[in-house]
């Protein structure tokens, strides 16, 4: 096909910015036209890079919103010393161009299995994006897999995703833990994800189950070790670090 | 900076965050690949490096032992590749 992205190489690829959407106050979901888009895997990344004027660049990767099949979206948080994310949600608008090249990663991934071993998912604050995009490639492939998102906010107008995540589906749950403030009579879960809050919401390691962790680095470090404490195999618990951003 | 719900602030991210530039450093996907620690001898996915990008240079460490798996610097339009912390690599 005349055009397509070379086999084997990872090209930048001119990606136009079809709409701009609000999650919270701070993170925005960018949705993206690319002619020559070969399609992505649930959990992957994607590089962006900005060069400004005087042809300073930066590159950052970003985890794929969107389910396999569908057009590709990110969700970015502003992180205030940021260099890329406050440009990326507060002054792109639909029709800007930027640079992207992907799909990226394939460890963190996850290939839709019709049936399987129970997931579980834990997202720290904007950890939760690549789950998003597995949660609706389950429901798109009709997957019967168990999965259970136990998504640590700093408060509830800080889920992204909330109306999504309220119905998602047959066999999926979502279990939210608020760190920092609660509604009132708020009846779920409060503060950081910890190995009670685990022994409660996590798959008994006796299924086999499957776990992915997502979130702020210090966050991932606490939450993989308390799975392996309950009995999850270090293999069979993936991980993916975001840095040093405040905690969720 | 030490956060008061999951402990000391941590600018590390891992393996995952540089798909991108082992890519294209390697023509191929490399998070999923096993590297073996030419210190330690333990081995892991490159996506479980401890890796430090605000380095001058990008940093993959061993997640075992800290030692230095990898550096890759950018220079113009080159990567500068040093593999010697790595005792294998096995894509998958």
């Amino acid at each position: 096909m005349a055009g397509t992205a070379v086999r084997g190489r990872l090209t930048w690829q001119i990606a136009t910015v079809a709409a701009v959407r609000p999650e919270t106050a701070s993170v925005r979901t960018i949705q993206f036209d690319i002619p020559h888009w070969g399609g992505h895997e649930a959990g992957q990344h994607v590089d962006i890079r900005l060069t400004a004027d005087d042809g300073y660049v930066a590159e950052r990767s970003y985890s794929i919103a969107s389910a396999p099949g569908e057009p590709l979206e990110l969700t970015v948080e502003r992180l205030e010393d940021g260099e890329v994310s406050p440009y990326l949600t507060e002054e792109l608008r639909a029709g800007d161009e930027l640079e992207i090249r992907g799909p990226i990663g394939g460890y963190f991934v996850w290939d839709g299995g019709e049936a399987g071993p129970p997931l579980l998912l834990v997202a720290g604050g904007s950890g939760v994006v690549p789950f998003r995009s597995m949660l609706r490639h389950r429901a798109r492939v009709g997957s019967t897999v168990p999965v259970r998102l136990l998504y640590s906010a700093r408060s509830l107008p800080d889920v992204i995703y909330r109306a999504e995540l309220d119905m998602p589906g047959d066999g999926a749950d979502v279990v939210y833990t608020l760190t920092r403030q609660q509604p009132p009579g708020w009846a779920g879960h409060s503060g950081r994800v910890d190995g009670e809050l685990l022994t409660e919401v996590a798959w008994p390691p006796g299924r086999g189950p499957l776990a992915y962790v997502c979130g702020p680095t210090a966050f991932v470090e606490i939450v993989a070790g308390e799975l392996v404490s309950l009995g999850y195999p270090p293999d069979r618990v993936k991980t993916e670090r975001y840095g040093g951003v405040a905690a969720p | 900076m030490t956060d008061e719900l999951y402990g000391p602030d941590d600018s590390a991210l891992d393996g995952n965050a540089i798909g991108g530039l082992l890519y294209e450093v390697f023509g191929a996907e490399m998070t999923a690949a096993e590297a073996t620690c030419a210190h330690c001898g333990k081995t892991a996915r490159l996506a479980e490096a401890i890796v430090y990008i605000r380095a001058p240079g990008t940093v993959m460490r061993c997640r075992t032992c800290t030692s230095v798996l990898a550096v890759v610097v950018r220079k113009q339009e080159m990567n500068c590749v040093d593999l010697s912390g790595l005792a294998a690599l096995q894509a998958s």
